[in-house]
């Protein structure tokens, strides 16, 4: 499979060894299968051996990889009679973020995810993925007709972040984030969300306020991306992969943290090498947490997800200070 | 000498400054210059004019050449705005902790206090305005450029259960650059957390009342900051999701000077009303009388 990435090449030169002997036992019509047993028995282990410690810099590459299934190919793969809904009915159609109705094992299910695009074409369309105002306000629309109708909804994370152009800006970027992050948590239906690449900032997270928020193996989700913050704390973008270390992006990272509910695993050197398998995995999930959910009432499950955001952060106290005390305010033109 | 002929006769006094560093006016140190002790005067930061520190506090910061309305802290903002004696402070002794082991937050953190003088980037409370009882919280840019970490999501998020509980209207003055990159996801998952509260107050049929300051973009302009049922800005205050710099790499343009600003986003339809800071306690005081229930008279 093309497309690999620099940490994987030392499998790509044994791979090639491999076949290289192949082709030279039959050119010479000499016997190298012991040979060639031991040296696969070895390419496994060394497979191993590189996927079981990927790096999180590698992760973040392996998130971002052009291969890696997007939205669209999971939605098609986990989903059936998937019938794309379009526009926010108030500005136009944001094509970052593609939402509409399905059914998961015969279940009606609103579904949206940003979509990143397959080609430079289709990722000019699509803005790479990155939602203006519009797309967020389209998802919010989607959510609240699902709850209408007592819906599930699934939702997939891919994007590096929200926009960041001057049209967003004029159009409410802020207002379109916020809006759905308040009205996400007050819908009476089960929402689970699954990051799938990468989860980039609030743009991100304004598809992400779920009962349940589970991550693909290899993505990522953080407050701003590496290169974001390797430019703001090192005045150097390109050392995106040493911020990459440093932050806690990774999904076992964030299990960890409470952030999410669960990782679910992806074949062998990553989503993008199997997404029928990937899908799967994907499916047997949200079914599952679908089910734990099943038997909540509209108000248990603001609560629940009003709690699972409730309890997400890390502070103490400095028990040294005296007894806080009212302040006593001087005259300042009042 | 031949060289004093050419030195620059200063006709004016210099200000002492920490920020512009004292070893300015000590290399020219032959002659002694009059000295002006420290804070006396201040200057604005937009038209330089030079005026009496007390008399610009009178001014509520506001330059009364220029009318720019310079940077307050919290404590600042809080003498301002509430009826005196009325504030009592909420989770005075919460500080931030290093979750992520980030490289030099700790440090960073120690710093940030003692350069702000205070704890964290936001102050919350109860209080009166003009009488009617209220819950604030308050943003300083002085502390970590106001950034949202766990500590500012909780200590608002608390201020807000705290005014849904008693049933009171919330206010928030905003200023910040966004979330606390050293705090990564937990900083972003913040914004969810203070407006899922936001979204209950509101439930509950109690006003919010957002005050957008000089600056608040990333992560709080996009959470509660315009989550508003009322939003107001000061002046002139920068306020959007993406940075200037950011967008201008984007679309490879530059934006125009108003850009962001609080008139700009007025005239897109972002906010309700642009606030002079002298008439902001006024203003406050008027919606909250407008929220409250009065004797009913004719309907």
């Amino acid at each position: 499979m093309a497309g690999e990435l620099p940490f994987e090449m030392p499998l790509v030169e044994m791979r090639k060894k491999i076949d290289e002997l192949k082709q030279f036992g039959i050119e010479k019509q000499i016997d190298f299968s012991d040979e060639i047993a031991r040296l696969e028995e070895r390419y496994e282990q060394l497979e191993q051996e590189i996927y079981n410690n990927i790096s999180p810099s590698q992760k973040m590459h392996l998130a971002r990889h052009q291969q890696r299934p997007t939205s669209l190919d999971l939605i098609h793969l986990i989903f059936t009679d998937f019938i794309e809904l379009h526009g926010d009915r108030l500005f136009g159609d944001d094509l970052a973020i593609v939402g509409g109705l399905a059914r998961l094992n015969g279940q009606p299910v609103t579904v949206i995810g940003q979509q990143r695009g397959k080609d430079t074409k289709d990722n000019i369309a699509r803005f790479f993925g990155s939602p203006h105002p519009e797309g967020f306000r389209k998802a919010l629309r989607l959510m609240k007709q699902a709850e209408k109708f007592g819906r599930p909804i699934i939702t997939f994370i891919d994007t590096k972040g929200a926009y960041p152009g001057s049209t967003a800006e004029e159009r409410g970027q802020s207002e379109a984030i916020a809006r759905n992050l308040a009205d996400m948590s007050m819908l009476g239906v089960p929402i689970i969300c699954v990051v799938i690449g990468e989860g980039g900032s609030g743009g991100a997270l304004a598809l992400g306020v779920g009962n349940r928020v589970l991550m693909l193996e290899h993505a990522i989700y953080s407050a701003i991306s590496p290169n974001g913050a390797a430019s703001i704390l090192w005045k150097d973008a390109s050392k995106a992969d040493q911020a990459a270390e440093a932050m806690k992006i990774t999904a076992k990272d964030l299990l960890e943290m409470e952030v999410i509910e669960e990782i679910v695993p992806e074949p062998l050197g990553g989503a993008h090498r199997n997404y029928e398998k990937t899908a799967e995995a994907i499916k047997e999930s949200i079914i599952r947490h679908l089910s734990d959910l099943s038997s909540m009432g509209a108000d248990e499950l603001r609560v629940d997800r009003y709690m699972k955001f409730r309890k997400i952060g890390k502070y103490t106290f400095e028990r040294t200070v005296q007894p806080e005390q009212p302040i006593d305010a001087p005259d300042m033109g009042k | 000498m031949l060289k004093d002929l050419f030195q620059k006769k200063r006709k004016y006094a210099t200000i002492p400054s920490e920020r512009l560093g004292r070893n300015d006016h000590v290399q020219e140190g032959d002659r002694p210059r009059r000295e002006i002790p420290e804070g006396l005067m201040s200057k604005c930061s937009k038209c330089g004019t030079i005026q009496y520190s007390k008399e610009l506090e009178k001014n509520l910061k506001v330059c009364p050449n220029c009318g720019h309305h310079m940077r307050l802290n919290a404590m600042e903002r809080i003498r301002m705005t509430l009826d005196e004696g009325s504030f009592q402070e909420f989770d005075s002794d919460m500080i931030s902790v290093d979750p992520l082991g980030f490289p030099g937050y700790a440090t960073k953190l120690e710093q940030q206090k003692l350069k702000s003088g205070l704890r964290e980037a936001v102050i919350t409370g109860e209080g009166t305005i003009d009488g009617h009882p209220v819950v604030v919280a308050v943003m300083s840019f002085d502390f970590f450029t106001g950034s949202m970490g766990s500590v500012v999501g909780e200590k608002i998020t608390r201020a807000i259960e705290k005014a849904t509980e008693k049933r009171l209207p919330m206010i928030i003055f905003s200023t910040s650059g966004g979330a606390r990159m050293q705090e990564s996801i937990l900083s972003l998952m913040q914004m969810a957390k203070t407006s899922a509260a936001l979204a209950r107050h509101s439930e509950q049929g109690q006003l919010y009342i957002s005050v957008i300051t000089d600056p608040t973009t990333g992560g709080v302009s996009a959470s509660f900051a315009m989550l508003g049922d009322i939003i107001i800005a000061e002046p002139s205050a920068v306020f959007g999701f993406a940075g200037r710099i950011v967008i201008e790499q984007t679309i490879r343009q530059k934006l125009p000077e108003d850009f962001q600003t609080a008139e700009f986003n007025l005239q897109h339809g972002q906010l309700d009303l642009v606030v002079h800071r002298k008439e902001m306690r006024s203003t406050l005081a008027k919606f909250l009388d407008l929220h409250t229930d009065h004797e009913k008279e004719g309907f």
